[in-house]
């Protein structure tokens, strides 16, 4: 039996190419329960992301496995897929693809998880339409498997890569679950939006927008499901913040030393979190200095992202040997004499078809 | 035999603190789990030296300076198993370890250590009571001072922008500041009732009454201070240091009393 592979991502494919071949969710069961009976394909996994179109099967004879696979999609899609833009790897190949997809090690961001979500439910939906057996049901739970232990023995996963994820981070090292903080955006900058969005996402309790344009401050904090605020008044709702984002378009500084540390004294030892978007920089580096307040401006934000970044490039030759093992693993059993038909759902002798 | 475990029990701690650096720096996730397990044998080895000692010196084992360290070493793990997993203070443990390890070196390093153990009448419950319950508390000090130290090291971390991997495996900073606080609070009513029990034994636990209030007196300012929010998590985690330095004194001072009696 081989485990065959043909699909496209984004390294290989833009967005129009891409968008030309996606199979809908809802469609990926009959996608895949289909492809697993049509002739010299025994079972199939299709799995449709914003970044990848990918058939997996297994076949006996993977050269007419691989042309069947490929005449489905044209079959389905209207294209014919072709190289270089699709890619066709068997075996050990095919294998190495499916187990570096799932652990992150493939996706446009190296190490983000939600991929690894995307093939299970993928893999699900193959798994009720009956359309995977004994080797793929054994390689996607292998795959998982090696998932897991990549991001847990590894660091491929760890730490932010953005600004938005970055402060989130710090946020979280600072006051630990963020749903009792409120987060004020002074400014209404995109990076600030995304920003608090991603703050937001993570349980921030409130979003306050306070902007010199009132008008501005208001649409945006309806975006945010969020309170405007007139830009002369935020220094009376300073108390209630805890992070505090800086992201207005003035020349010189808005939240000064000066300002700043009367106002700490009424916060309980609160501890605050400043978050400084803006160029020029809408906070007096000096704020740092004051117990209890943490500064980071996008520069030391960009810092943290890339350094994250640099972090996990250089957990990939520990993510490769990690798979590596798998792989040589995974293979030996597929080709060992016991591999066969039998114990696993859908499976259906050769002559069923 | 009872040698052999305390012996056993301090080699686990410093395996326990090795393991946690070597995590570290390998950047290894969850190293708890190891710690828990490196702590958990050194607990249960260090319960077995105080058992054992407890049965030849006839009466809980505080008769000297090296038994009260020891002592004191058990209450600090003992207690890190009850807020460690409250407060999910992931390093809590590899903090514990080495303080743990050098208070039990001090303890076999100090003159006499190595003696037998001689069997000695029993003070009573009150007296025994109280001295138990102090050193348990003095463990609840030691934890607030191993949390004070974990908040300086992040806030360090925080203001100078070095998120380094050490950083990443310490629990945010506010958690390390309610946890300082709280193991005081432990620690403070915990001594409290020592200080209760030893007023029920009387004459023969006057000196250790005295060098308790003298503990007593700063950890309770420092509990109405932080209160009344009169001083910063910084300060409180400064003076958690500070204070347990001069609670660990108080042993040195109490075996004074003792040698001199």
């Amino acid at each position: 039996m081989e485990v065959l592979y043909l699909g496209l991502s984004h390294k290989t494919a833009p967005v129009e190419t891409r968008e030309r071949f996606a199979v809908p969710d809802a469609h990926l069961g009959e996608f895949s329960s289909l492809l697993a009976q049509a002739p010299g394909v025994r079972e199939a996994v299709v799995i449709s992301t914003c970044n990848r179109v990918e058939y997996y099967a297994a076949a006996e004879d993977g050269a007419e496995g691989l042309r069947t696979v490929s005449n489905f999609i044209a079959e389905k899609t209207g294209h014919a897929p072709q190289a270089p833009t699709f890619l066709e790897l068997k075996s050990a190949e095919g294998i190495r693809h499916l187990f570096r997809v799932v652990s992150g090690l493939e996706s446009m961001v190296i190490g983000e998880t939600e991929i690894l979500g995307q093939v299970k439910k993928a893999y699900q939906s193959a798994q009720t339409a009956g359309a995977t057996s004994r080797t793929l049901n054994k390689l996607f739970q292998r795959a998982f498997n090696v998932a897991k232990e990549v991001r847990t023995k590894t660091s491929i996963t760890r730490g932010a890569v953005s600004v938005g994820s970055a402060a989130v981070e710090l946020a979280e090292k600072i006051f630990g679950k963020l749903d009792a903080c409120n987060v004020m955006v002074l400014g209404a900058g995109e990076t600030a939006e995304m920003t608090a969005k991603a703050l937001q996402s993570r349980g921030a309790k409130a979003i306050f927008v306070s902007n010199r344009t009132y008008e501005r401050a208001v649409s945006l904090a309806e975006m945010l499901g969020g309170r405007a605020i007139h830009f002369d008044q935020w220094e009376r709702e300073f108390d209630a913040m805890d992070i505090l984002i800086g992201s207005t378009g003035a020349p010189h500084a808005v939240v000064t030393n000066a300002k700043i540390s009367p106002l700490m004294t009424r916060r309980q030892d609160r501890p605050l979190f400043c978050i400084d978007l803006a160029v020029p920089r809408d906070f007096e580096a000096s704020v740092n200095d004051i117990e209890g307040v943490y500064l980071y401006d996008i520069d030391a934000l960009q810092g943290i992202a890339e350094q994250s970044m640099q972090v996990r490039r250089q957990e990939l030759v520990r993510c490769e040997e990690m798979i590596e093992r798998h792989v040589a693993d995974f293979s030996k059993w597929l080709t060992t004499p016991h591999h066969g038909f039998g114990g696993a759902s859908g499976m259906q002798p050769e002559g069923a078809k | 035999m009872e040698r052999a475990f305390l012996v056993t029990s301090t080699l686990c701690f410093l395996a326990g603190f090795a393991y946690a650096m070597y995590a570290l720096g390998a950047k290894v996730r969850q190293p708890s789990r190891w710690n828990f397990v490196v702590m958990l044998t050194g607990f249960i080895l260090q319960s077995g030296f105080l058992h054992l000692r407890s049965g030849e010196v006839g009466r809980c084992p505080l008769t000297s300076l090296f038994e009260r360290l020891v002592f004191l070493s058990w209450s600090v793990v003992l207690l890190y198993f009850v807020v460690g997993s409250t407060y999910r203070l992931s390093l809590l443990g590899m903090f514990t370890a080495p303080l743990v390890f050098l208070i039990q070196v001090i303890a076999q390093l100090l003159p006499g250590a190595s003696l037998p153990a001689v069997r000695k009448a029993s003070l009573g419950f009150w007296p025994e009571l109280h001295n138990a319950i102090s050193l348990v508390a003095y463990g609840a000090f030691a934890l607030s001072c191993v949390a004070g130290v974990m908040y300086l090291v992040q806030e360090r971390h925080l203001k100078r922008h070095t998120l380094n991997s050490f950083f990443q495996n310490l629990p945010p900073i506010a958690n390390l500041a309610v946890a300082v606080q709280r193991m005081m609070l432990a620690g403070f009513a915990l001594l409290t009732a020592g200080i209760v029990a030893g007023f029920f034994a009387g004459h023969a636990a006057a000196a250790t009454i005295a060098l308790a209030v003298c503990v007593w007196l700063p950890y309770g300012v420092l509990l109405i201070l932080r209160s009344t929010h009169r001083i910063s998590s910084r300060r409180i985690a400064w003076l958690a240091v500070a204070a347990f330095t001069l609670a660990l004194s108080t042993l040195g001072a109490l075996n004074a009393v003792h040698m001199s009696n």
